[in-house]
């Protein structure tokens, strides 16, 4: 024992469980996320029990989804102030989703398995998406239309089902004409109000000039103002018609509900469902979850904005940054002689990269947003002073702000790549009468494209997953409108977003129910850490292949 | 002719590409530089934002004119609204005069409503900010009026409508029935609360009266009804008769100067059982006499200035029985003659002094900084105004000669004792480290330390570290020394992805997973710590001497961190199961409660989160760099070492650590460095609550988080947001100092491989 001491072996074993460790945490982190991530869009049971602790008289029956079960110490429970069975030391807890937020605001409850009655798994349990309060857990009785009942039992359900997709369709031409005519009305109204300042402030012109603005403006105005009449009547058309039919469901406690059909996202019978069935809704929910607005303080629905937001930010930041990036390393590599400069600049480039993200978004926000943006309100915007147009955060400095933060990450990769690049073929080049620029234009950049690149996606990765500066410069929690529509210029840089990383925080820490929106966080932390993931492996794999594409070459 | 065509079309061409290669260079050079530029950039920025607050205050002298309304009577109230725009004087001899400050032009003309035979005898004004004065007359009664600016906008400017106002009503009510007896008022005290006004005077021959008067508005008829009531205080020790008056906004104390210089607190938060809690002298020489009296913002510190020059700072703070004690807090420098008045800033803690000799010092008490010490006359200045921004400052001289000065001080708050240093608040009863920046209530004082914030952040980055150096280094040398090819181009890629995950899923998996699952399983941490090192040894002593050869030659060596995956899985799966039953054991059911028991406060988010967070963001940054460092150490060595007779670990400990010490050590402080900034981490795990300890079991708020959290609502260009751009400088300023360290010595050690 002692020589085995004495060998150094146990030493050895000791660093490699350090590895191990250290494998375990990430793999263990990222099969966590994925498992919860996933099986948010899982239509998973709904059980049914009675439940009766010692003090209650009478058994309740509760309803709903397990979202997770706990061992804990009993003690610990009755401190919580929990009643446990006496003599217990140990119990277990479930944690059942029950649902029904507008019936009782306790929509997720612990339960301790002691005082729980047999599971049953009620096959006509139906639960419903709803688009205010959360899921609705219940049977169907009755299928109103107008008011009245028209079906009950098991014929209200296939009536429901029936009149479902139509429903749906409804649904959706309301919030296209909502979202994208009436939002264009509202956006030109809002270019006339600022327009209509730019006249009573351009005192350069005649009054009789002033007028005839004016009256421009008015006619637009009033053109405007009848459009969006006619679209308000047309949308209360589609509501009146939508706000005929309605279901009424029982709880398991026997409390009826009425809900219209025009508050229900989706419908399906967890309990009722084959596992080609429970696919297709998967994939549908995962659909709707890529594809959808957010609903209810971003707890529900779906993350396209915040998608759209992080995807924009990214594609504009790397606009600014390849070219900076690149002409630096670029410098550096081929230009610059081995001297203070170059070491100035490399002490520079390693600083940039371990600066802290926040110091980032604290210049971000003073020196773009307040100093940058600022001025240019003052000179190009004065009509729509006080209000900021580009003096508030946005995308474009977000974007900025960005660039700035991953530049080190293009030219460390970027140089790489150029240093692979042996110097016969340079010096070919300039044998045959070219000169440095063409050399590097037509060999050097062409052969070093994939370093580039790959620097590129780890500035992309880099900045998908950075949130810090971004709290400063440009996120916001819920955007009304995003930066790409259809109206003119199309591309508004001057637009807050939504971004992936702040809607985790958001959603996880800053909503009023987190225990709600713990699976969506989850499910968004999932599609960022995808996304960080693919792009890294990308990067790798180009890094990888052009290692060993250069070390052939070179035997 | 056309091969002179052909040369020259040659010699354009050449001369095109010349350009354009000149162009290039030049291109490329400027972006080359421009990356030092961002730096420079940032840097100088984020100082430009930082330096307003250290440079002090200014004084100008912009004008000076005979008080407007005439220099023949003396000035006893002055005020100007906050743009500057209008100023109302009231004066001795009974008058209003609203009149614009910067001219002295006179806009409207008022007087106080006081029958023709009633003298005034006293004089007292409520908080700058309430409007409201007092004047105490001969026959009992008191005068209390507010004057308003009325001010409108309109294209053409601001437009003003100044007027006298009664705070009780109508002109008829505007005198006060505060001595039944109908005596003098030699001294009078008003002040404005949340109940109503509250009046205290002291009679010529030395009697107390307290009368409040509470406004209610009627529910049915939303007609406002004042209710007053009277009550008689205690008078003051061994016949000592009162020269000021002071109540507070919170209607609960009463300071009462006398004319030997003693302070006296009465609690009237019973007014109907007031009575005198403490007496003491609050001027320290023995002759001098107590010349000013002031409370400033908030009506919790009291301005005590003396005929011998001193200013001082007193405080009710509680003593060891909770009794309220008038304390002294803190001296400013002293004047060289008597003080003749003393006046507080309307929205700080800030005040001014001026004296017998005609200076002028601006204080502000939380700082314990005197920004401006200047003789703006030569002449004994009997007041001196400053207007609610802090723009303006008008002294009067004893011949009514008004001194207008421009003044500019916007960031009095700040100092280094304040951000580093002790100091005694508001409140409190003694000197402390608080950060507390903004609050509900305006009369507010803030708190700028930053200790709080900066030990949160070493405490974070401590135990970070400690959770990610071992594992990282001992993995770097393992991968680097030890482990096979095939599995480390696993491992590298594995860690470097771990590097990649964002921090915000980090943080968020600490705050709403890992937190609770430990409050949960406290024991099985424990347990892990202890066996997991433990199990380690026993499977590998098992796998190298109990395991015959054939089973073992079937994992070929350089594989030991693959065998150790089960064996920690099994490890951990085992010490979370255990942990209810340990709890039952050994901690009577509930290891939280018995954490509390020892008096160890426990908060869910804690250190222990943020060290296990954290260092799991900062183990790929340590472990990559401290890898590459091992795996450059020259083969040579380590096969000389190994041609010696030493073991594998001999020449690892001996050779290889310690040729790769210097990269190991920059890879720590570059750890270092990333762990101190990181944010989002600390933001979600942690309870974000600013406190000055190193318990593992207890949040902290970081330099960092805190930019994240106050950032967003700071007011541009205030101290707050100053100071918050003082703490990203600090943060730039520490990393840098870092990463340059460590990229020195990572320089040096690439020089010393290559030699070697």
């Amino acid at each position: 024992m002692n020589h085995w001491f004495k060998s150094g072996t146990p030493w050895i074993w000791l660093n490699a469980g350090a590895v191990a460790a250290s494998l375990v945490m990430v793999f263990g982190l990222i099969l966590m996320i994925a498992v919860n991530g996933l099986s948010f869009f899982w239509p998973s049971e709904v059980i049914e029990f009675e439940y009766q602790t010692e003090q209650d008289s009478e058994p309740r029956r509760v309803m709903g989804e397990l979202q997770r079960s706990e061992t804990m110490t009993a003690q610990a429970m009755r401190d919580a102030g929990f009643t446990v069975p006496e003599g217990q030391d140990i119990v277990v807890r479930h944690l059942i989703k029950r649902g029904n937020r507008d019936l009782d605001s306790r929509d997720f409850q612990w339960y301790l398995d002691d005082f729980m009655s047999e599971w049953e798994r009620p096959r006509d349990v139906v639960v419903l998406e709803r688009l205010q309060w959360g899921d609705f857990y219940g049977y169907i009785r009755e299928y109103q239309e107008d008011g009245e009942t028209v079906a009950e039992g098991g014929e209200a359900r296939t009536a429901f089902e029936e009149r479902m997709p139509q429903t749906r369709e409804l649904v959706q031409q309301i919030e296209r004409i909502e979202r994208i005519e009436i939002g264009r009305v509202n956006f030109e109204l809002e270019r006339l109000r600022i327009a209509q300042r730019g006249v009573e402030r351009a005192e350069e012109l005649s009054l009789e000039e002033r007028g005839q603005r004016q009256e421009e403006l008015d006619a637009e105005r009033e053109e405007l103002d009848a459009r969006y009449a006619e679209l308000e009547a047309e949308r209360n058309a589609l509501r009146d018609e939508l706000g005929r039919f309605a279901i009424v469901l029982e709880t398991a406690d026997g409390e009826h509900a009425t809900i219209p059909l025009s508050r229900i996202v989706n419908a399906w019978w967890p309990n009722d469902m084959s596992v080609p069935a429970k696919l297709r809704h998967y994939v549908v929910a995962f659909w709707d979850f890529m594809t959808g607005y957010p609903r209810e303080a971003n707890t529900e629905g779906g993350i396209l904005p915040a998608i759209f937001g992080t995807v924009l930010m990214v594609i504009l930041m790397s606009i600014v940054v390849t070219p900076f990036g690149v002409l630096a390393a670029i410098y550096l590599r081929e230009y610059a002689k081995q001297g203070p400069l170059v070491r100035t600049i490399r002490i520079s480039v390693n600083n940039l990269a371990g600066v802290p993200s926040i110091v980032f978004g604290v210049f971000g926000l003073g020196f773009f947003v307040y100093l940058i943006g600022g001025n240019i309100d003052q000179i190009f915007f004065r009509d729509a002073l006080p209000s900021p147009t580009f003096g508030s955060p946005a995308i474009i400095w977000a974007s900025l702000t960005l660039a700035l933060l991953t530049l080190p990450v293009v030219i460390v990769s970027t140089e790489e790549g150029l240093t692979r690049i042996g110097a016969s073929i340079r010096h070919g080049s300039l044998a045959l009468g070219a000169t440095k620029a063409e050399t590097l234009w037509r060999l050097i950049v062409p052969l070093s494209a994939p370093a580039m690149m790959t620097g590129l996606i780890l500035a992309v990765a880099r900045a998908a997953g950075e949130v810090a500066p971004l709290m400063l410069v440009g996120v916001v929690k819920l955007a009304p409108t995003l930066p790409l529509d259809g109206n003119f210029p199309y591309l508004h840089l001057d637009r807050a977003f939504m971004h992936l990383g702040f809607h985790i925080f958001d959603v996880g820490f800053q909503s009023p129910n987190v225990e709600a929106g713990r699976p969506l966080v989850y499910a968004t932390a999932l599609v960022l850490v995808m996304l960080i993931i693919v792009l890294n492996l990308t990067a790798i794999s180009i890094r990888n292949y052009l290692r060993e594409k250069y070390r052939a070459d070179s035997d | 002719m056309s091969s002179l065509s052909a040369t020259s079309t040659l010699g354009r061409f050449q001369r095109w590409r010349r350009t354009k290669d000149r162009t290039a260079r030049y291109t490329i050079g400027f972006f080359g530089v421009a990356v030092v530029g961002a730096l420079t950039l940032m840097f100088v920025y984020l100082a430009s934002e930082t330096l307003p607050m250290f440079q002090g205050a200014t004084l100008e002298p912009r004008t000076e004119y005979a008080a407007p309304g005439g220099a023949d009577t003396q000035t006893i109230h002055l005020a100007v609204n906050r743009h500057r725009e209008m100023a109302v004087r009231l004066t001795e001899d009974r008058r209003a005069l609203f009149f614009r400050p910067y001219s002295g032009d006179i806009v409207k003309e008022e007087s106080l409503p006081i029958p023709e035979d009633v003298q005034v005898t006293s004089f007292s004004a409520a908080e700058p900010r309430t409007r409201l004065v007092a004047a105490g007359l001969d026959n009992g009664q008191v005068l209390a009026i507010e004057y308003e600016y009325n001010e409108r906008f309109s294209p053409e400017g601001r437009l003003y409508n100044p007027s006298l106002v009664y705070p009780l009503g109508d002109e008829d009510s505007a005198l006060l029935d505060v001595d039944d007896d109908g005596r003098a008022i030699s001294v009078v005290g008003i002040q404005r609360g949340s109940s109503g006004i509250r009046v205290a005077a002291a009679t010529e021959d030395g009697n107390l009266v307290l009368v409040r008067f509470e406004e209610r508005t009627s529910m049915m008829t939303g007609e406002t009804e004042v209710r007053r009531s009277a009550y008689d205080l205690p008078s003051l020790p061994d016949g000592a008769t009162p020269t000021r008056i002071l109540l507070d906004i919170t209607g609960r104390h009463m300071l009462v100067g006398d004319d030997q210089g003693q302070l006296h607190f009465f609690d009237i938060n019973n007014p109907s059982r007031a009575s005198l809690v403490d007496s003491k002298r609050v001027i320290r020489g023995d002759d001098a006499e107590v010349t000013s009296l002031e409370y400033l913002l908030g009506t919790v510190s009291i301005i005590v200035g003396g005929s011998d020059g001193t200013v001082a700072q007193y405080m009710l703070v509680r003593d060891d029985d909770n009794v309220n004690r008038i304390t002294r807090v803190r001296d400013f420098p002293s004047h060289a003659g008597p003080i003749r008045n003393t006046q507080p800033e309307y929205i700080r803690k800030g005040f001014l002094t001026a004296d017998d000799r005609g200076e002028v010092k601006i204080h502000y008490s939380t700082s314990q900084r005197t920004l401006i010490e200047r003789q703006i006359t030569d002449q004994p200045l009997h007041r001196v105004y400053v207007d609610p921004r802090n723009r303006l400052l008008i002294g009067i001289d004893d011949h009514e000669t008004w001194h207008l000065q421009d003044l500019s001080n916007p960031h009095p708050e700040v100092s280094f004792h304040v951000l580093w240093q002790k100091v005694w608040y508001e409140g409190r009863s003694g000197g402390d480290y608080v950060w507390q920046s903004s609050s509900a209530t305006d009369e507010f004082e803030p708190k700028f330390s930053l200790v709080p914030l900066t030990i949160g952040t070493i405490k974070a980055a401590f135990y970070a570290m400690l959770f990610a150096t071992p594992l990282a280094i001992m993995g770097a040398i393992y991968s680097a020394y030890f482990m096979s090819r095939r599995m480390r181009s696993i491992t590298k890629p594995s860690i470097e992805l771990m590097e990649a995950l964002p921090t915000v899923i980090l943080g968020f998996l600490a705050g709403l997973w890992l937190a609770p699952f430990i409050e949960a399983n406290l024991p099985a941490i424990a347990s892990i710590l202890i066996l997991m090192p433990l199990g380690m040894l026993v499977a590998a002593f098992l796998w190298t001497r109990a395991l015959p050869e054939s089973l073992r030659n079937l994992v070929p060596a350089g594989w030991e961190a693959a065998i150790l995956i089960p064996v920690i899985l099994a490890i951990g799966w085992f010490s979370v199961s255990m942990s209810p039953l340990i709890e039952v054991w050994m901690f009577s059911g509930d290891a939280r409660q018995w954490l509390t028991d020892q008096g160890i406060t426990y908060d869910q988010r804690n250190a222990l989160v943020i060290g296990i967070a954290m260092g799991f963001a900062v183990i790929p940054t340590i472990y990559s760099i401290s890898e590459d460092a091992v795996f450059n150490v020259p083969k040579h060595l380590t096969q000389g070492s190994l041609a010696l007779g030493a073991t594998p670990w001999q020449t690892v400990v001996r050779v290889v650590l310690l040729t790769a010490s210097p990269g190991i050590f920059s890879a720590v402080m570059i750890g270092f460095g990333r762990a101190v900034g990181e944010t989002m981490i600390v933001l979600m795990a942690t309870g974000n609550s600013p406190v000055v300890n190193f318990n593992i079991f207890e949040g902290m708020r970081t330099l960092s988080a805190n930019i994240a959290v106050e950032m967003p609502e700071a007011a541009v260009g205030s101290t707050h947001f100053r100071i918050l751009f003082l703490a990203a400088l600090v943060l730039f300023a520490l990393t840098f100092a870092v990463n340059t360290v460590a990229e020195i010595v990572r320089q040096r050690l690439r020089q010393k491989y290559s030699s070697l």
